[in-house]
């Protein structure tokens, strides 16, 4: 099923449709009160962009510098060139200690390698720790938000999902009695768990440490008790120096949910008395990216969301919809890169509105990157036949101006004497939810040259 | 000064009343103004949808034809837009382009930059709601648009608050898409219907009588969801308020 489909279930009920486009409205507009709260908005975004664009045309370099420097603090350091070997490299290291129960924090990248069920698979009990990712594991579901993995839901079908997994009362969705249930079924995890996971926000090639950030505390509960901490990092997420760090977390969470900072900005850098700290960097299709002059600015992101909140289709269709790991604007050009004929209907769940481009705190060409994407696609020979030859013929009408003006004339004749059910028969798409505009006597062209006429 | 008119190839055929508007408040100015009656598409469409190649063959269409003029004016956000930021993929250092593209704008855009009349002897006593289309909007810079923290401004409604009696409501989300978004209103019918209404409806809901812009296609498909929906209110191209026509 490509997004339209998908698309048009989700708004089939109408009622939950606009629930879920006003909760992310509302995040929308926290984010806007505080990004318009600080004078010097626009100026942190640009800053960021430059830092990304250095960092990307010297990342190996960067790359280096963070495995020398994390080494000399006793992490050690893996390389996975795609997510086989990151999971390969995940289950060697819980195996090599014996470790049987792991807990984790909010990874995409983990989603992304599809982590979790190859443990699984491999006799290890797996539990994500942030609230929303629990409860969308719990349900068999995948995060449908990069910051909000269980937006989709609401409070009375978390009840239910906690009803029936943490034996909750029945009919209770007071959100305080969810939360505190799910913190009594969380904190067990953590105390029995023999390993942590976590993502990475941000890897700093000038000290070898890693920047976590979140509004639970779940990571660093997670990697302070567990004697094994595994981080999982993409090759883009390095910045230079520790100087750098405060730009970007004076974006990322002001555009992912309007606070000024995360409740928790957590600083790994080094393992904790008698543990292991593991830091796994993975490309897994990212340097192809980098190689690509139209699309690798989409490694700058640093995954805030906004792009998604602003998005008035991710609002209105819902995370799921896009059939990729990463949904919204940013997914829709990432999930191409992946797999152009798996995600070849993204590029087209945009109008080009251009909000995403404007809202993102590294300015990534978001819009254009899915405009570009979309000739990739023709080029590919992936767009429907049926429109493709719509509009290799009106391309060749416009190129001829006197059949055009016979067309249109016609058009105009007939189109208003049709009868109601010819006009708009299943064959007019335009008109299952909307009227066809009415068709004037005269066309411009016309009219303009009587005008002319009248002149002289 | 001599200025080309493009009037978008499905203006021309649908919205005649619009686009004599258009000429209208150029010529009202004592302005020379020529239609060349061979233009048809600027290849928005087919640009929009992927179709490079044939994109490619009307962008120079496009250049041939208003390539002599001293501005090309159109009463048309998106298709100014194209020219502006998407030929460069077709006609970059090709002669006549970057004159093209630097001097081509949009009506509204083009009273405000570089005609800057003081008044414009219209009056339109109605309560209007503005609909910033996404293209004159975000790509060529009509308005602040609500994600940027950086001065307010709109050059439409600096334009329109020239016109006598003219009310303006507040609207709940002043920049969101209305959905039409070209071949994605047949693409992705659904979503693009729903979108349609939810702007209508906030427009209705600030109590706006006319839904004015400066993208016909926006409001053309608005018009489409009010008449199906049977909703209170009308849309009315930026031109038709501007010239005066009532
Ligand atoms: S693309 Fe920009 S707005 Fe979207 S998630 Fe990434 S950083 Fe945030």
């Amino acid at each position: 099923m490509g997004h339209p489909e998908a698309a048009e279930k989700f708004i089939a009920n109408d009622e939950r449709m606009h629930w879920h486009d006003k909760a992310l409205w509302f995040v929308r507009e926290k984010r806007d009160l505080a990004a318009h709260g600080i004078p010097e908005w626009e100026e942190l975004r640009r800053v960021a962009k430059q830092i990304k664009t250095h960092v990307m045309s010297k990342l190996d370099v960067y790359l280096e510098e963070f495995e020398e420097n994390a080494k000399e603090k006793g992490i050690h350091v893996h390389w996975a060139k795609d997510a086989k070997e990151h999971n390969e490299i995940v289950l060697k290291l819980l195996l090599n200690r014996g470790a049987k129960k792991l807990v984790k924090s909010k990874s995409m990248l983990t989603e992304e390698c599809h982590l979790n069920p190859y443990l699984e698979e491999n006799g290890i009990d797996v539990v994500d720790t942030d609230l929303g990712e629990r409860i969308v594991q719990l349900r068999e579901e995948a995060p449908s938000h990069i910051v909000l993995p269980a937006i989709h839901l609401k409070k009375e079908d978390v009840g239910t999902t906690f009803e029936h997994f943490l034996k909750t009362e029945k009919g209770n969705s007071d959100p305080t009695y969810l939360t505190r249930s799910a913190r009594v079924h969380l904190r067990k995890k953590f105390l029995n768990a023999d390993a942590s996971l976590t993502g990475v926000n941000f890897g700093i090639a000038e000290t070898g440490g890693i920047v976590v950030c979140t509004n639970e505390g779940n990571a660093d509960l997670g990697a302070s008790l567990a004697k094994l901490h595994i981080a999982s990092m993409g090759i883009e997420k390095i910045i230079p120096k520790i100087k750098d760090l405060a730009v970007f977390t004076r974006l990322l969470s002001r555009s992912a949910t309007g606070q000024p900072i995360t409740s928790y900005t957590s600083h790994f850098h080094a393992p904790v008395e008698g543990g292991e700290m593991h830091i796994i960097i993975v490309d897994n299709g990212r340097s192809k990216i980098l190689g690509s002059q139209d699309f690798k600015q989409s490694l700058n992101c640093i995954r805030c969301g906004a792009c998604l909140n602003t998005c008035p289709i991710y609002r209105r269709s819902g995370g799921h919809s896009y059939g990729y790991t990463i949904p919204g604007p940013i997914g829709s050009t990432l999930g191409p890169s992946k797999d152009l004929s798996a995600n070849k209907t993204l590029p087209f769940a945009c109008t080009l509105c251009a909000s995403c481009s404007n809202v993102c705190p590294i300015k990534i060409d978001l819009h254009h990157q899915l405009y570009k994407y979309r000739q990739h696609v023709v080029n590919a020979g992936l767009l429907a036949t049926k429109k493709h030859t719509i509009l290799k013929v009106a391309a060749w009408v416009m190129k001829h101006p006197s059949l055009l003006d016979f067309g249109g004339k016609i058009a105009r004749k007939i189109v208003p004497i049709m009868p109601r059910s010819i006009l708009y028969s299943s064959a007019n798409i335009w008109g299952k939810k909307r009227e066809l505009p009415k068709f004037p006597k005269n066309s411009f062209k016309e009219l303009y040259k009587q005008h002319k006429e009248g002149k002289k | 000064m001599k200025i080309g008119l493009f009037i978008p190839c499905y203006m021309n055929e649908l919205y005649p009343e619009a686009s004599m508007a258009t000429l209208k408040i150029l010529e009202n100015l004592g302005l020379d103004v020529e239609y060349p009656t061979e233009q048809t598409c600027c290849g928005q469409p087919m640009a929009n949808t992927g179709c490079a190649h044939e994109a490619d063959e009307l962008a120079r269409r496009f250049l041939k034809i208003f390539k002599d003029y001293d501005y090309v004016v159109a009463p048309s956000g998106s298709c100014v837009a194209m020219v502006r930021n998407n030929y460069a993929q077709f006609l970059d250092g090709e002669e006549g382009f970057e004159h093209l593209k630097t001097h081509t704008y949009e009506i509204v855009e083009f009273l405000h930059d570089v005609i800057k009349p003081k008044s414009m002897n219209a009056k339109f006593p109605y309560k209007v709601g503005i609909h910033n289309s996404c293209h004159g909007h975000r790509e060529i810079g009509m308005a602040s648009m609500s994600e940027r923290n950086l001065p307010e401004f709109s050059k439409v409604k600096s334009m329109l608050s020239l016109v006598e009696g003219i009310e303006f409501v507040t609207l709940k989300r002043k920049d969101e898409c209305c959905g039409f978004g070209g071949t994605f209103c047949v693409s992705e019918d659904a979503m693009s219907a729903a979108m349609g209404l939810d702007r209508v409806n906030d427009h209705v809901n600030a109590g706006a009588q006319i839904v004015t812009g400066v993208d016909m296609s926006c409001l053309m498909h608005m018009q489409g969801v009010i008449d199906r929906e049977k909703l209170p209110i009308k849309t009315m191209h930026i031109a038709e308020i501007l010239a005066g026509d009532l």
